[in-house]
């Protein structure tokens, strides 16, 4: 059993102002060894909380999640995050980024070296080792992360809109890369996105949030990221099936935001 | 000869790079916007034309062109400015340059302070009627002194007779001072006045002082005439200053006038005499009438046409001599900007520009004799090597307690006088460098004294101010504690510190390093703490989930992630750290950059104030300079982030 287990978890924010926020309410899901699970929703409904508290850096006001029956209390390398900007450390070199994790652990030098070619070799970043990071561009630099996180061997990747700032022809192929080493490393991975087909095409579960508090609005099982590694991805964005789904999610997060501006008014 | 070459070569560089810069905009394609950068890059072109223009400014405010192209051109003018000198007395007797004759104006002026004084006593309180009468009486007394003066037919013969002689003796200098082989020189005088002149050196010459080494003054401008034309102002100037003695040693006393004015005198006298102690107001009184008379008496005061001819042979000499000077006078007007050669009695200076802004060539001549280890500056090079064994090196590092806190006791003598070594007597020996090893080169002298007090203040600041401001920036105590703390002495002047400092900590290094870590320390902690506080939270978050430990993060995140705002900081505090130096090496030491300014202000050594100024604006732009390779090399990724 290796579940990510969370139950009634609830996250309330304190303003200085004496303002509360309830940021998460009751939220309970269990994820599988191996499944990647999407989170969609529109911007305040507590999706990178829900993912902070996974990685350790929150702790919930109520309630528990366990990784492996063991209670989250803090970060640990068997959690690796991915964050939205790469969040490298630029004074680095790509091979010094990637080998982070293990340099902190003190592992041998030739285990590092051996373990850092393998894994730039799984992002595409072959022979780019000695590049200093902030020369990449920044779907290298995602790159750079995603072999960053995985060489510590996670039991859990949380990804906080890891292809978010990138341009459309970088994120297909980042999309890709990532159903493939999904699939090559069977991986437990949350992925949080703001784009509807990403969430759709990675996603074997879905889980779309609702704000206010923020909650688990819905959650779908999808066959695409099966069907995304064995095709191309854009042929299964021409699929009927896909299309209404999008519609379906499209019109559920439009009415999300319809409710908040009325409630604002 | 090397003024001469650099302002030639100034003059080609100008007119060529304008040409060029000319030819460069007509070839270039125009682009029809305004406002394009692209435009601003590239004009080296320019920067010669910038920079050979102050090069230019600076040879001609000096007067180093005329140095160069004109070396006699000073001399020449010193005898000219003799003439001059000697002239101003007789030329002030008349409107020539002045409004009025001199006599008229002592008059008005007499008559004024006599008038002031009637009217006090007249209104005084403290005196009575009758002491009003008698103290009036003697202002009309004196006031009919000056008619006496001033009437042609009382005039003695005497008198005209001499002042004709001296209208005479100035027409006869008019009239020699236009021939050529004037004025008449003998064999032998010229041979004394060569030697002279081989003696005293020429414009603006630099002295050492053998023995202490130490560097006088410049000779300004020789005194000597090296040139004939020089050669005749020089005499014309001695013969005026015979009838200008002559002249001031004139009175125009008749009869009448000496039995008024000692009549005035015995009465004034016997009148104060007569005077209680109880009537000090009267006596002060009539005591400031005698005053005013004898001023009458002393001043040269003559008839108002006696003195026209007189008048009119000076303008004519005064004519004839500019006319004599000829070229020189262009020289003086175009060369000499801003001020010229003047004669005090004693000697020849230059006034205006040239004094306080020293020759190029001067300088440069100065600045290599300075550099020389054995001139320096106050017996201290400014820059050298002294050969120095390692032993008082270790004897200065290690501290002397060391050898204390060993067991056992230091060696005693025995009852035979002899002292027998042991070990914590050896130790001793080493910690307060008491042996010989081997000698390395150390440098000394003033600028490695400055430089050594800026880099020990930064680096201590950078010691103690970059961990401190890192852990203020992490750690909500630290920052709170410490605030108060920085806050209240950050924003005084460092210099506003400095007495205080110094006289605690004394004016040796000790004190100024102290400053300069104060100075340092407080931005040190600022950068040091907006760099930690700056840290993006993603990166600490990402190391923490990569394992990393509190102290790594520390070591490999924050620290790093703060590099360039430390850099930086360290580029300001060498700045604020360097003018601080050299204000606080101003108010007290012995060595250092300032302390050579300031002394050379003393003795108006404008040389070296700008020699100093040089060293350290060249010093304050190598700190930067460097500063500014070492962040382009270690923080390479600065703003990329």
């Amino acid at each position: 059993m290796s579940d990510l287990v969370s139950q009634n978890l609830n996250m309330i924010f304190k303003s200085p102002k004496g303002e509360t926020v309830h940021a998460l309410k009751d939220v309970s899901f269990t994820l599988k060894k191996g499944e990647l699970l999407t989170v969609l929703g529109p911007s305040g409904c507590g999706k990178t909380t829900l993912l902070n508290i996974a990685a350790g850096f929150l702790r919930p006001t109520s309630g528990k999640i366990t990784l492996n029956e063991k209670e989250i209390d803090g970060p640990g390398v068997e959690r690796g995050m991915v964050f939205q900007q790469g969040a490298l450390f630029e004074w680095l070199t790509v091979a010094e980024n990637v080998n982070f994790g293990l340099r902190m652990k003190k592992e041998s030098h030739e285990v590092t070296a051996k373990k850092v070619e393998e894994w730039l070799d799984i992002v595409g970043l072959k022979g780019f080792g000695n590049t200093p990071t902030y020369q990449l561009s920044g779907g290298m630099q995602q790159r750079v992360a995603l072999a960053r996180c995985l060489i510590n061997d996670p039991d859990l990747i949380l990804m906080d809109e890891p292809l978010g700032a990138l341009d459309a022809l970088t994120r297909e192929k980042m999309q890709s890369l990532v159903l493939k080493i999904w699939k090559e490393t069977g991986k437990t991975i949350i992925l949080i996105t703001h784009s509807v087909e990403e969430a759709l095409l990675l996603g074997e579960r879905l889980y779309v949030m609702a704000p206010r508090p923020g909650r688990i609005h819905k959650e779908y099982n999808l066959p695409f990221a099966e069907m995304g590694l064995k095709e191309d991805l854009r042929e299964i964005k021409k699929n009927k099936e896909f299309s209404s789904k999008r519609e379906e999610i499209l019109s559920m997060i439009w009415n999300m935001e319809e409710e908040i501006m009325g409630k604002e008014n | 000869m090397l003024t001469q070459f650099v302002t030639v070569l100034i003059f080609v560089a100008i007119i060529g790079c304008i040409l060029y810069g000319r030819r460069l905009i007509k070839t270039e394609k125009v682009d029809a916007v305004f406002g394009n950068p692209e435009r601003a890059k590239g004009g080296t072109h320019w920067i010669i034309v910038g920079s050979s223009a102050i090069l230019l400014i600076w040879l001609y405010y000096s007067w180093d062109i005329a140095k160069g192209f004109y070396p006699k051109s000073a001399n020449e003018l010193c005898q000219v400015a003799k003439v001059n000198e000697s002239l101003l007395g007789l030329k002030y007797q008349f409107p020539i340059e002045e409004r009025e004759f001199k006599s008229t104006s002592i008059i008005k002026i007499e008559n004024k302070n006599l008038e002031r004084v009637a009217n006090e006593i007249q209104s005084s309180p403290d005196l009575s009627d009758q002491q009003k009468n008698i103290l009036v009486g003697y202002i009309n007394q004196t006031k009919q002194l000056i008619p006496l003066l001033t009437n042609e037919d009382l005039m003695e013969m005497s008198t005209k007779l001499e002042i004709k002689e001296l209208t005479e003796q100035i027409k006869i200098l008019s009239s020699n001072f236009q021939k050529k082989d004037y004025p008449f020189e003998t064999a032998e005088q010229k041979i004394e006045r060569q030697n002279a002149i081989s003696e005293q050196g020429s414009w603006g010459i630099i002295t050492v002082r053998t023995g202490t080494g130490s560097i006088e003054n410049t000779i300004e401008v020789p005194m000597v005439p090296e040139t004939n034309r020089g050669l005749k102002f020089h005499v014309a100037a001695e013969e005026l200053k015979i009838i200008n003695d002559k002249f001031f040693k004139l009175r125009n006393h008749n009869p009448q006038f000496k039995n008024s004015i000692k009549k005035i005198k015995d009465e004034i006298k016997a009148y104060r005499k007569s005077l209680n102690d109880t009537d000090e107001v009267a006596s002060t009184y009539a005591k400031d009438i005698v005053k005013i008379a004898r001023r009458i008496e002393y001043a040269s005061i003559y008839p108002p046409t006696a003195l026209n001819q007189m008048k009119t042979a000076i303008i004519e000499f005064d004519n004839t001599q500019k006319d004599q000077q000829g070229g020189l006078r262009l020289v003086d007007i175009i060369l000499f900007p801003a001020g010229t050669i003047v004669s005090s009695g004693t000697s020849c200076s230059e006034q205006g520009s040239g004094r306080w802004l020293p020759k190029p060539s001067d300088t440069f001549n100065k600045f290599i004799l300075m550099s020389k280890p054995s001139v320096g500056y106050k017996n201290i090079p400014l820059l050298w090597i002294d050969m120095i064994d390692v032993s008082s090196i270790v004897g200065f590092v290690l501290p002397d307690w060391f050898a204390d806190i060993l067991p056992g006791e230091y060696p005693i003598h025995t009852n035979d006088g002899v002292v027998e070594q042991n070990f914590k007597g050896q130790v001793l020996k080493i910690v307060t460098g008491d042996f010989k090893l081997f000698k390395i080169p150390v440098p000394y002298g003033h600028i490695w004294d400055s430089f050594l007090r800026v880099f020990l203040g930064l680096v201590f600041g950078i010691i103690i101010g970059v961990p401190l401001g890192l852990f203020m920036g992490l750690n909500r105590f630290a920052k709170g504690f410490f605030d108060p703390l920085i806050e209240l002495y950050r924003p005084v002047p460092p210099l506003a510190w400095a007495p205080l400092i110094i006289s605690v900590l004394g004016i040796d290094n000790t004190g100024k390093v102290f400053l300069l870590f104060m100075v340092s320390l407080s931005i040190m902690i600022i950068s040091a703490r907006a760099g930690a506080s700056g840290t993006q939270l993603s990166k600490i978050h990402a190391a923490h989930s990569l394992g990393a430990s509190k102290k790594q993060i520390l070591r490999h995140v924050i620290f790093p992630n703060s590099l360039p705002e430390i850099l930086t900081g360290i580029r300001v505090a060498v700045g604020m750290c360097w003018g601080t130096l050299v204000a606080a090496e101003f108010l007290a030491g012995t060595t250092g950059i300032g302390f050579v300014e300031n002394v050379a202000k003393k003795y108006f050594q404008y040389e070296v104030i700008w020699i100093t100024i040089f060293i350290m604006g060249m010093l304050g732009l190598l700190f930067d300079i460097t500063l500014r390779k070492i962040i382009d090399k270690t923080i390479p990724w600065r703003g990329k982030g």
